[in-house]
């Protein structure tokens, strides 16, 4: 019954959703297409988004590497800041910020004696009733493709893509709570929302490597060209992505060409934002070939 | 017969070295939070891994070797540094033990040793990112780098010409983001790095 109401308002014109917004240190630098390219479509679909005033870094992969306090507390005080800010649900486009976020959040809500620490070390009272959310949720669940399918004015139609997933987003599904762990579906229907054919292929979830980019950069040339050639031989023309750490290292490690772009940006394709050179001209391997031969350019 | 053994009975009448082994599960259990002893040995977390083929131990044998209280060979292990915390074999294990977390509780026993961390560079690039954060509260790729490079003497052929492109595409902004509340990172580093 409740969840009719919400959609009834929700679908009156003009109604505006209100999101507190985590971008993370990389938006306006490595995953800098990601940041433009969400704060575009959700410009389209009606969204404000409030940037947390101040927020600092979740503490990415090295923090929890080597000090696992303050792999929690450093996203704690980024809840803080959202927790005062009482603009909505925390919307984070970074599944490697969303998944620390979460690891925290998971903390602060199931284990007392953690939460009071942390509490005392950020200096801030947990409310539970702040919501974590993956920017992928929120279009899919809170957002809805009826809507998303409205706005597209231009279709993907013939675009084959594959759908990457990576690790942050579904692992650990108990923390994440998000779509399957092994076969999730999200980007794939968000895909055919936008007229885009998602290949099936055996690699949506597997690790492209991360951080050992940096240090063993050799082997992390194998996992992405494994990754990479397998949705070039599932028949894809590009790879979909929701994560900087993945989208930089399947582009800077891969030597078969094939565009790796986020979902965001396929978005604003499709809805046809003006502003999408800004992003579109930045990648390493450049999609303008694939996007013109559809007459998507 | 009681297959279940009470701890404390069974303590007495174990050698010193059995008990230490025990204490070595012990801890590793309680630091990661995980229940190690129920690993039987299905092999799925080493199966699934990316990393172990490059791992000395694989994940499976480094269960086993702390159950079997193999302290000095666990934490001088390259094993605990290659985990890149993909969280697949947590996810996979049948008794839902989190190998990723583990692995963290690891490598933190192991600093706290002062075990001379055997994948060097692996360590020295998260100290780098850390102190990048401690600086400015914001992680900045090109001080991050510079310092990883200046500690380690890694030229990192293999991210030169990569990373030269990106710098190129505007991805690598030369500038630092600084948060304003740098007196509240200070704290929370003071404060999550005493304790230690």
């Amino acid at each position: 019954m409740s969840f009719a109401v919400i959609r009834a308002v929700r679908n009156l014109g003009g109604f505006i959703m209100k999101f507190s917004y985590f971008p993370g240190c990389t938006d306006h630098s490595s995953s800098y297409e990601y940041g433009r390219s969400t704060e575009a479509v959700l410009e389209v679909l009606g969204v404000d988004l409030v940037e947390i005033e101040d927020w600092n870094c979740c503490g990415a992969a090295a923090t929890h590497s080597l000090n696992r306090l303050l792999s929690l507390c450093l996203p704690a005080r980024n809840i803080s800041k959202a927790q005062s800010a009482q603009a909505g649900p925390l919307v984070v486009p970074c599944a490697g910020c969303f998944s620390y976020l979460k690891r925290t959040e998971n903390v602060l809500k199931n284990d007392e004696a953690g939460r009071k620490e942390i509490e005392e070390i950020v200096g801030f009272t947990y409310q539970p009733s702040l919501e974590i959310l993956a920017l992928m949720d929120v279009i899919l669940n809170r957002i809805g493709l009826e809507k998303v399918q409205e706005k597209v004015k231009n279709s993907l139609k013939g675009l084959k893509v594959a759908c990457y997933y990576g690790c942050a987003l579904v692992r650990h599904p108990k923390i994440t709570q998000l779509d399957d762990p092994e076969n999730p579906q999200y980007l794939d229907r968000l895909m055919k929302s936008l007229g885009a054919e998602p290949v099936e292929w055996s690699y949506k979830v597997d690790c492209c490597g991360a951080d050992l980019a940096m240090t063993y950069s050799d082997v992390v040339k194998k996992l992405v060209g494994k990754i990479v050639s397998m949705a070039k031989e599932a028949g894809a023309q590009c790879i979909v992505t929701s994560c900087g750490l993945c989208q930089m290292n399947l582009e800077m490690r891969q030597d078969v060409g094939l565009p790796i772009l986020y979902f965001t940006e396929l978005m604003g394709i499709a809805f046809d934002v003006e502003k999408r050179e800004n992003w579109l001209k930045r990648h390493l391997i450049s999609p303008k070939g694939l996007l013109e031969s559809l007459g998507l350019g | 017969m009681h297959i279940a053994i009470n701890m404390e009975e069974r303590m007495e009448t174990l050698t010193n070295v059995e008990k230490a082994n025990i204490t070595f599960l012990e801890e590793a259990e309680k630091r990661s939070g995980e229940k190690l002893s129920l690993c039987y040995q299905c092999l799925k977390c080493t199966a699934g891994c990316p990393t172990a083929p490059y791992m000395d131990i694989r994940p499976n044998s480094l269960i086993r070797m702390i159950q079997m209280g193999m302290k000095k060979e666990v934490l001088e292990s390259g094993a605990i540094w290659f985990c890149v915390y993909c969280q697949t074999c947590g996810t996979r294990c049948p008794n839902e033990i989190h190998i990723g977390i583990l692995m963290d509780a690891l490598r933190e026993m192991a600093m706290e040793e002062g075990v001379h961390a055997k994948e060097k560079n692996i360590h020295l690039f998260h100290e780098a990112f850390i102190q990048s954060v401690r600086r400015g509260g914001r992680a900045h790729e090109v001080t991050m780098l510079m310092d990883y490079m200046l500690r380690s003497r890694d030229l990192m052929k293999g991210s030169l010409i990569p990373g030269v492109k990106l710098f190129l595409k505007g991805k690598f902004p030369l500038l630092p983001s600084f948060v304003k509340g740098k007196v509240e990172i200070k704290r929370i580093f003071e404060k999550c790095t005493k304790e230690k």
